[in-house]
């Protein structure tokens, strides 16, 4: 009996110890893990490339992509949102200054919060290129930049109308995937970024990362090269699509991440098999340095931060000393200043003739005099020259 | 001749006449046209620059005072010695340290000075009498006997470039002065990676250059908690008030500022500009609830709830938004009435005396509880004034941290004199200096060797005069600031390193440097071919045929001979 009991109370005991031992385990790995990540940042860039209502859902799918990051902590000072932004005020909404991404209207993603970057005409390549090349003009704001380290993690959301090898921007432009990759390239050359996450949802995106060569860089897209990424559902309300198939379920998927989730991004490439988007998503790591089971979502799409304790303070003498008002009252004799006058009275009244400075006639009445001159000449000639002189 | 072979003639002249001006004017003509604007870059210096070889010199000075030399050890002394250390750190980069040690003996005033009671007063006494200019370290030795420092410490570093050692044997009398010296110098070398720079810190500096390399786990921690080296930083104090219902709190932080951090960012004028702004939020609130924990009757904040505490109220922090400097942020936290006192918890659940925490590239939040200032019955809202001395003094720690003021533990054995109100010691800031330096010379040349490699690579991209004038001053800089820290003159070596940085950076940055002339292949054909094709084909064809013609008279011609 007396046995039974300590063996009971000895089997709790090591269960006890064992996760005691676990947990220990669990800080050191966490530990571990502010090394292993190698990021202190996060940021988003977030396109959408198209314009008109007809691609609302291109705007609903950046606009949830949206969402979920600022939902998963990333400031929006850290995200830089790139949208025509012609859905929420367009005349065809029948719900004004709302951008749904289910059908029945059952979520408003625009809501009261937006904060767009780069709005209307503003989305070109070239400031795409800018914002990811940081050659922004000297006047350009912050909320405007990229301002990324070499401890950033990116992640680079593009949607719109695509094809093999490019992508289109507004129906006036495209960007091909050459310049993307050059671009990537110098980003990695001023180590603009730790990691980046690239993904796209467009027609044949896969095209869009082949030609990457640049170090830690992951891409996703919706759809192989030949392929169409296909369109959600519509809704007969609002009269057109509402969101495409790939980043619906991926919205699906991300609706299940917490700021605390420990997926990985093996579950993220698992999203939308062929048989819900008839399309097939693929992948590529190959650039990728670390394994991707060991990439957490929330190294891209979230913004965990890494905090470390305080140990040590600094003794400061109190209490403060008052800081001496030394500043000089004298103020140094300002210049007296007069108002110009802001109508020219007295030259309206008088109706004085202004006198001028004389200037030779220029070039076209000389010319013209020249003309007349010849002419008369010709006509009645040489001889009357010397009425001239 | 009839007039068909006149007109036939003249005709050859016309296409061969009109085939040289095409070739002849025409086809230079629109390769300068279509040319673009590449203005000269200096490509062999910084072909010559990418091979960097740094080599950094520190002035040591020995100082030998009563009582640890032998008089015959003695007569050989002023001796000066050099040491040198090479590390190759990857195939571009190799770094050399040259340590040009002065052997002296002390003078009267220095032993008077080391005659103080304390170790401090020493210091004090010593800095008094000469100043060490930037990045030189001087080490006063004194004997086993002296009482001036404490038991079990053998080194002690003062607030300025100043240290004494301690020996561990009195002096012997058949012992030469260079196995003195020889015994002296691990000692030595020990005070000098602590106050100059280890090759751990160089290495870290010049990381950027290093692709992908491998560095130490400590030092990661360190180079990813501080911030890049950049021109200048913004700093952004701001107090958290989430219930102003029941404090009303005050904070004198102009003279906060004035007082404690001041000082410091002067002292860090050479590094970097800062700029200091604060405010106070009401109603702001942190993310995560905390917990009330009976065992300390108070409410408790974890580890790992810690981070999560930040996002939420970094989207209600501001920042200016025309310069582009990194912002550090320091927030003030006053619980509300009902959650206090809240405490924050390691991660095995000890308690943290500061009560505050920091994020790595971001800043750092305290929290201050005030329940303590008011009883049960008080009147709300209760009037609270914050003593900023003790929380500045936390504001300051995390400031160094962030700054890269590494204060890694010293060797055992070593007491380090607290910097004080001043918030930096001289070698502090040396050791800043430097390793701000490498990394700023091994930033700048990465930056100009790859807008070199780019632009080469490129060819379509138009380089304009500015360009050329930055990449040109970038260059001249960087060559300035290595030739500095191989003279071993620190606050010129950094200078010039940071004109570099911010020349090759505007050269980079540069936003006309934008590539978007990629033209494939396929679309130069389409867009030369219906201009030229109609133009070439009749040149062409006409001196094929006047080729044929001219093969046909000679084959006549011969035919005629035979």
């Amino acid at each position: 009996m007396a046995s039974c009991c300590s063996l009971k109370i000895l089997t709790i005991l090591t269960f006890v110890l064992f996760h005691a031992f676990v947990e220990s385990n669990n800080f050191e790995a966490k530990a571990g893990q502010f090394i292993s990540s190698g990021h202190t940042n996060n940021w988003a860039v977030l396109v959408c490339t198209s314009r008109f209502w007809f691609n609302y859902r291109h705007v609903a799918n950046t606009l949830s992509v949206y969402r979920s990051v600022k939902r998963l902590g990333i400031p929006d000072s850290h995200i830089v949102l790139m949208l025509a932004d012609d859905m929420a005020c367009n005349h065809r909404n029948p719900k004004p200054a709302t951008v749904f991404s289910h059908k029945n209207m059952e979520l408003n993603v625009y809501g009261d919060d937006v904060e767009v970057d780069y709005r209307g005409y503003e989305v070109t390549v070239e400031n795409f290129l800018r914002v990811l090349t940081g050659r922004l003009p000297p006047s350009t704001p912050r909320s405007k930049r990229l301002l990324s380290d070499d401890h950033s993690n990116i992640l680079i959301y593009l949607t719109g109308h695509g094809g093999n090898g490019f992508l289109k921007f507004q129906d006036s432009e495209e960007i091909s995937n050459v310049e993307l990759a050059d671009a990537f390239e110098q980003m990695w050359q001023k180590r603009r970024y730790s990691e980046l996450l690239f993904i796209i949802d467009t027609c044949q995106g896969a095209s869009m990362y082949e030609r990457f060569y640049s170090p830690n860089l992951m891409a996703l897209a919706s759809s192989q090269v030949g392929e169409d990424s296909l369109s959600h559902q519509p809704d007969l309300a609002i009269g057109v699509h509402l969101m495409d198939r790939y980043t619906f379920y991926l919205l699906e998927f991300l609706e299940d991440i917490h700021p605390a989730s420990t997926t990985n991004m093996n579950d993220l490439f698992k999203v939308c098999p062929k048989s819900q988007c008839v399309s097939t998503p693929g992948h590529r790591t190959d650039l990728f340095l670390r394994d991707p089971g060991s990439v957490l979502i929330t190294d891209f799409f979230g913004s965990v931060r890494k905090v470390e304790i305080t140990m040590e303070t600094i003794h400061l003498p109190s209490p403060i000393e008052k800081v001496t008002e030394e500043k000089k009252y004298a103020e140094p004799q300002t210049e007296i200043h007069a108002y110009v006058d802001q109508l020219p009275v007295a030259e309206i009244i008088h109706q004085k003739p202004r006198l001028r400075d004389w200037h030779p006639p220029d070039g076209f009445i000389l010319g013209l005099w020249t003309l007349i001159l010849l002419v008369f000449f010709k006509t009645y000639g040489i001889k009357h020259l010397k009425h001239i002189f | 001749m009839t007039t068909m072979e006149v007109e036939r003639q003249r005709g050859r002249y016309a296409a061969l006449a009109i085939a040289a001006v095409v070739i002849v004017v025409g086809v230079p003509l629109w390769w300068r046209t279509t040319e673009t604007y590449r203005a000269w870059l200096p490509v062999h210096q910084i072909n010559e620059l990418a091979q960097l070889q740094l080599q950094l010199n520190v002035d040591v000075e020995v100082v030998f005072s009563r009582g640890t030399l032998t008089p015959e050890q003695g007569k050989k002394v002023p001796l000066t010695q050099t040491r040198d250390e090479e590390h190759t750190v990857d195939e571009n980069t190799s770094l050399r340290y040259k340590y040009e040690t002065k052997y002296r003996t002390a003078t009267i005033m220095e032993e008077d000075a080391l005659n103080q009671p304390t170790a401090a007063e020493a210091d004090v006494a010593l800095h008094t009498l000469s100043e060490s200019p930037c990045g030189s370290v001087v080490v006063h030795v004194i004997p086993e006997s002296s009482s001036l420092l404490p038991e079990g410490v053998s080194v002690y570093v003062g607030r300025r470039r100043t240290a004494v050692l301690r020996t561990s044997s009195a002096p012997r009398g058949g012992v030469t002065l260079k196995e003195v010296l020889a015994a002296l110098e691990p000692q030595v070398t020990q005070v000098l990676h602590m106050m100059s720079f280890s090759h751990t810190d160089i290495a870290v500096a010049v990381s950027d250059r290093v692709r992908l390399g491998k560095v130490s786990r400590e030092s990661l921690v360190d180079s990813m908690r501080a911030f890049k080296s950049s021109p200048g930083y913004e700093i952004t104090f701001s107090l958290l008030n989430p219930d102003p219902k029941s404090h009303r709190l005050h904070w004198d932080i102009e003279g906060a500022v004035q007082n404690y951090i001041q000082p410091l960012l002067t002292k860090l004028a050479p590094v970097a500009n800062f700029s200091i702004d604060s405010q106070i939020l009401y109603y702001a609130v942190l993310g995560v609830n905390p917990r009330f924990d009976g065992s300390f009757n108070a409410y408790t904040l974890n580890a790992e709830s810690l981070a999560h505490v930040i996002n939420p109220v970094e989207a209600r922090l501001g920042s200016s938004a025309a310069s582009s400097y990194p912002v550090l942020n320091f927030l003030l936290y006053v619980p509300d009435a009902h959650h206090s006192p809240l405490y924050i918890h390691g991660h095995r659940k000890q308690e943290v005396p500061s009560n505050a925490f920091h994020s790595p590239r971001w800043g750092g939040i305290m929290v201050y509880n005030v329940n303590d200032r008011y009883g049960p019955g008080a009147e709300f809202p209760v009037d609270v004034s914050i003593d900023m001395a003790r929380v500045m003094g936390v504001f300051l720690a995390q400031l160094r941290l962030m700054l890269g003021v590494q204060s890694s533990a010293p060797p055992p054995g070593f007491l380090v004199e607290p910097c004080g109100s001043a918030g930096l010691a001289d070698w502090e800031l040396d050791r800043l200096m430097w390793s701000r330096s490498v990394e700023n010379v091994a930033t700048a040349t990465t930056t100009i060797t790859s807008l070199a490699q780019l632009l080469d690579q490129i060819g379509n991209i138009v380089i304009n005069d500015n360009i050329a004038q930055q990449v040109s001053s970038a260059v001249t800089s960087l060559q300035l600031a290595v030739a500095e820290l191989e003279m071993g003159n620190l606050g010129f070596a950094l200078q010039y390193s940071k004109e570099a940085i911010l020349a090759s950076e505007r050269a980079f940055f540069d936003p006309s440097l934008l590539h978007l002339l990629y033209f494939p292949d396929d679309q130069k054909f389409a867009i030369y071919i219906p201009l030229f094709l109609p133009m070439c084909v009749p040149i062409l064809l006409s001196l094929l045929k006047i080729a044929s013609e001219i093969r046909q008279r000679r084959k006549d011609k011969q035919a005629k001979k035979d």
